[in-house]
């Protein structure tokens, strides 16, 4: 069999007639007939096939700094966001690219829901895109796991736990999972081996996706196939336009977090190293897994919450069969255009419910949502399509564009552009400061703080203070083990100031030629040393209690900032009458549970400033608090002013794409 | 499969000049931008693969010179290798001055690869493949010209460090140090 090319030039000839990929990529992306009447939802697919090669990218990049031990990981990842040369910006790429790729396929799946593209011809490529899924949840839950955090290392044992839910097979399923008693050494090396591999599996998977799609047509918002060549247009050039232009939209969105509100998405406890002792009162896993773990609190059966949350996916998979409708689009479906829309208000909710305590009111939420999602799909779709009284169809695309310009005479694309970068402006601007304030559940005192403006600058004469605090009265019980000498280049000490500042401490050096340790002064290189050896030496100084680390104590507490300076100022000399107080222990307002080992450190006058700013205890309190904003992201002023630069650069770009694609598409508005 | 065509008629008449002007430098003004973002978003990518803050800061190291009697050589580590330092002799100071520098593959006077005569310090790296040239200890082969020998591939080194036989095409390299007192060396 003998293929012959249309290509003129002689190497691509050459190459195509002994290996077809250029006619391929010619018929996949260049003439492919895509239906004229898509609208934007149907960008959604190539703008998670662009996070995905996104995803891959950065997390290549992280991997070859990534250290994936138990000892190390969390190390490596500061080590990353700190030293190397625009780790944060790949850590924080990879982290938040997660989130959006999940926000992608969750639209991307919804729209097919919406205009039944599960439906007969499209079934497999629906049941692959169930794969798909399921392997992004495995690839973000293994994910989650490598950076070592308390949620990292509890999100583990809990999800790895669900198996012992089934009989007998459960519990040595749990053990040859974890290789070992608990999560732990091995758990973590094999979770990386395998979130490195399924990335490449999900790009082979996507390949089979789209060829699957490929072979019967893409479907369009009025679920009736192309007919003619007024049905269509060429792939290449009007749908890649038009989809770098949404792709460019949403990279507003996505860069919105990437600059302004890094850990919006995540939990500040993964910024606690994991601990095997001691469990947050919190566990909650990223928000992608919200509806699922409701579906699977929602049974207070173990075993059958756990079948609950599989069946939830599993029930995906026979959505083709479920649906018996011989009308394929919502458009033409007015009572489950309803039902849906209720659907997805049912998601949200139930994603809402995965995120607060299992109590009251949220179970309650919890079991109605997870009725009314397994009722549509069991119940209300089987009977719809026998029942339903649907709307007339229109026999072709070009009959059904024609329709809906004698109805209206503009498109909604315009306005929802503008909206959507009304949205990321908003949200920009609006949150740029700590998003979340809690602190035992009290509100919080807020202070304006010139970090958290939308250009972010930190103040350095209030971080030097602080880093004088912090050496004066902090240093004595907290270590800050994350911070080189030469880092306070950051707040404006010159090299010469930071060597003096190192050769103040002594720091053990060794083995020297007779195989003894001895001490030397501290160099910009070295990093901040513990006031103890190790942590039993810190707890048994602290009357049990251990001080901990202050380099991410910032960014490890929902309040940040607000909440440091609270808890510092937040003492209490005489307890509420109700309480008993331990011996050992102080009243803090601020502090979760009220009872704080730490004795109140921060007296007005305390220490004298060499500026000769006001010393009282508040004053103290946040220039400590602005300090340890700063060893917590050193790069923050840096990553706010990139952000400015990136998002003005894609507003402009996305006007050019938008004029583009408005002008390829001229002849068929 | 239906045949696809492009839009006709409309887009070619009219004011076709201005139009089509308009439109190219339109696609030109964005596929620019394009490539442009992606440079940029490139640069990024490739910068993190070169050494990070951490690996920079420990590029010097400081060696104490005052245990090492002449004669005697040390073997300190500076960036992951390992740095000679060798305290020489008169005779071997004398040797590494009197030689030719026609003989020499790499010509390079023994004063523009020594601070002080007595003290040589080289990168302990065979300029050849790489390998670490034996001489160091008092018992270690020392080559031919009295400097150091690497066993791989048979370079033979002076007591200035220089190439003298041998597959190695350069001298053992000198790396940049400063004598911070007459005791102490910082090198890198």
């Amino acid at each position: 069999m003998v293929h012959t090319p249309s290509f003129a030039h002689p190497i691509i000839k050459w190459i195509d007639s002994r290996l077809p990929i250029f006619t391929m990529l010619h018929h996949e992306y260049n003439e492919y007939p895509m239906p004229r009447n898509v609208n934007y939802l149907w960008a959604f697919g190539a703008i998670a096939a662009l996070l995905l090669l996104t995803m891959i990218v950065t997390g290549l990049m992280l991997a070859m700094q990534y250290n994936p031990s138990a000892t190390g990981a969390f190390d490596s990842v500061e080590r990353i966001m700190r030293d190397v040369n625009y780790g944060w910006l790949l850590r924080y790429m990879h982290a938040n690219g997660g989130s959006m790729f999940f926000i992608a396929v969750y639209i991307h799946i919804f729209r097919g829901l919406y205009y039944g593209s599960y439906q007969k011809p499209r079934e497999l490529v629906w049941m692959i895109g169930v794969v798909l899924m399921l392997l992004m949840m495995a690839t973000a839950f293994m994910g989650y796991v490598l950076p070592w955090g308390q949620m990292s290392f509890w999100g583990a044992t809990v999800i790895t736990n669900l198996f012992s839910a089934f009989p007998f097979v459960g519990d040595p399923i749990v053990t040859w999972l974890w290789g070992g008693f608990s999560v732990d050494n091995p758990t973590l090396n094999r979770f990386f081996a395998l979130h490195f591999l399924l990335p490449f599996v999900i790009l082979a998977v996507v390949m089979m996706h789209t060829t699957a799609l490929h072979i019967v047509g893409s479907n369009c918002p009025t679920g009736v196939p192309v007919k003619g060549p007024e049905d269509s247009v060429p792939f290449n050039p009007y749908v890649t336009v038009k989809d770098l232009f949404a792709f460019s939209l949403f990279l507003i969105f996505y860069c919105s977090f990437i600059f302004f509100l890094p850990n919006f998405l995540g939990h500040p406890d993964n910024y606690t190293p994991a601990n095997p002792m001691v469990t947050p009162p919190h566990i909650v896993p990223e928000w992608y897994f919200l509806p699922f773990y409701a579906i699977l609190r929602a049974i207070p059966d173990k075993l059958m919450g756990v079948v609950a949350m599989f069946a939830s996916i599993a029930v995906l998979l026979a959505l083709p069969w479920l649906d018996t409708s011989k009308v394929r689009s919502n458009v033409y479906r007015p009572i489950n255009r309803i039902l849906f829309w209720i659907l997805v208000v049912d998601c949200i909710l139930l994603g809402w419910c995965g995120a607060k305590p299992p109590e009251g009111i949220w179970v309650i939420l919890s079991r109605v949502g997870t009725l009314y999602y397994f009722g549509y799909f069991l119940v209300a779709l089987p009977l719809l399509g026998r029942f339903e009284k649907t709307l007339p169809v229109p026999e072709t695309i070009a009959e059904a564009i024609r329709l809906k310009h004698e109805r209206k005479a503009h498109s909604k694309a315009a306005p929802a552009a503008v909206a959507s970068l009304l949205f990321a402006a908003a949200l920009m601007v609006g949150l740029a400061g700590p998003a979340r304030a809690s602190g035992g559940g009290v509100e919080l005192p807020h202070h304006s703080w010139p970090q958290n403006s939308i250009f972010g600058r930190i103040d350095q004469a209030a971080a030097k203070r602080g880093l004088q605090i912090y050496r004066e009265i902090c240093s004595g019980c907290h270590s800050l083990r994350l911070v080189p000498f030469r880092a306070l280049a950051g707040i404006g000490f010159s090299e010469d100031e930071i060597k003096a500042i190192a050769a103040e401490y002594t720091i053990k050096d060794g083995p020297d030629k007779d195989g003894a340790m001895f001490d030397r002064p501290g160099r910009p290189a070295d990093r901040f040393p513990s006031p103890f050896p190790n942590d039993n030496a810190a707890r048994a100084a602290n009357n049990g209690a251990l001080p901990p680390d202050l380099s991410l104590i910032i960014k490890a507490r929902g309040g940040q900032e607000d909440y440091v300076t609270a808890l510092l100022t937040g003492y209490e000399d005489e307890p509420p009458h109700d309480v008993v107080l331990p011996e050992g222990a102080f009243y803090n307002h601020f502090f979760p549970g009220h009872l704080i080992r730490m004795p109140k450190m921060l007296q007005d006058g305390g220490v004298t400033y060499a500026d000769g700013a006001e010393n009282t205890a508040l004053q103290q309190a946040k220039d400590v608090s602005t300090f340890l904003w700063f060893t917590a992201e050193p790069h923050h002023d840096y990553r706010k002013q990139l952000g400015v630069r990136v998002i003005l650069f894609l507003f402009v770009f996305s006007g050019l794409l938008y004029a583009s694609k408005r002008m390829l598409w001229r002849n068929y508005h | 499969m239906s045949v696809t065509t492009h839009p006709s008629g409309a887009a070619n008449t009219g004011s076709a000049g201005g139009e089509a002007t308009r439109r190219d430098f339109l696609y030109l003004a964005t596929g620019a931008m394009g490539a442009a973002g992606l440079a940029a978003f490139a640069w990024p990518v490739i910068h993190s693969m070169n050494p990070a803050a951490d690996t920079l800061a420990l590029s010097s190291t400081e060696v104490d010179l005052a245990p090492i009697k002449e004669g005697q050589a040390i073997t300190v580590s500076w960036r992951g290798k390992p740095v000679f330092v060798r305290r020489r002799t008169g005779a071997e100071i004398a040797a590494a001055q009197a030689v030719d520098l026609k003989e020499l593959r790499d010509p390079q006077p023994d004063a523009a690869r020594v601070q002080r005569a007595d003290w040589l310090i080289l990168v302990g790296v065979c300029t050849h493949l790489g390998c670490v040239p034996m001489g160091q200890g008092t018992t270690d082969p020392r080559g031919d010209f009295g400097g150091w020998f690497c066993p791989c591939h048979g370079s033979h080194y002076d007591t200035s460090g220089r190439i003298r036989k041998g597959p190695a095409p350069a001298n053992l390299h000198v790396p940049e140090y400063k004598f911070l007192t007459d005791t102490l060396v910082r090198i890198g």
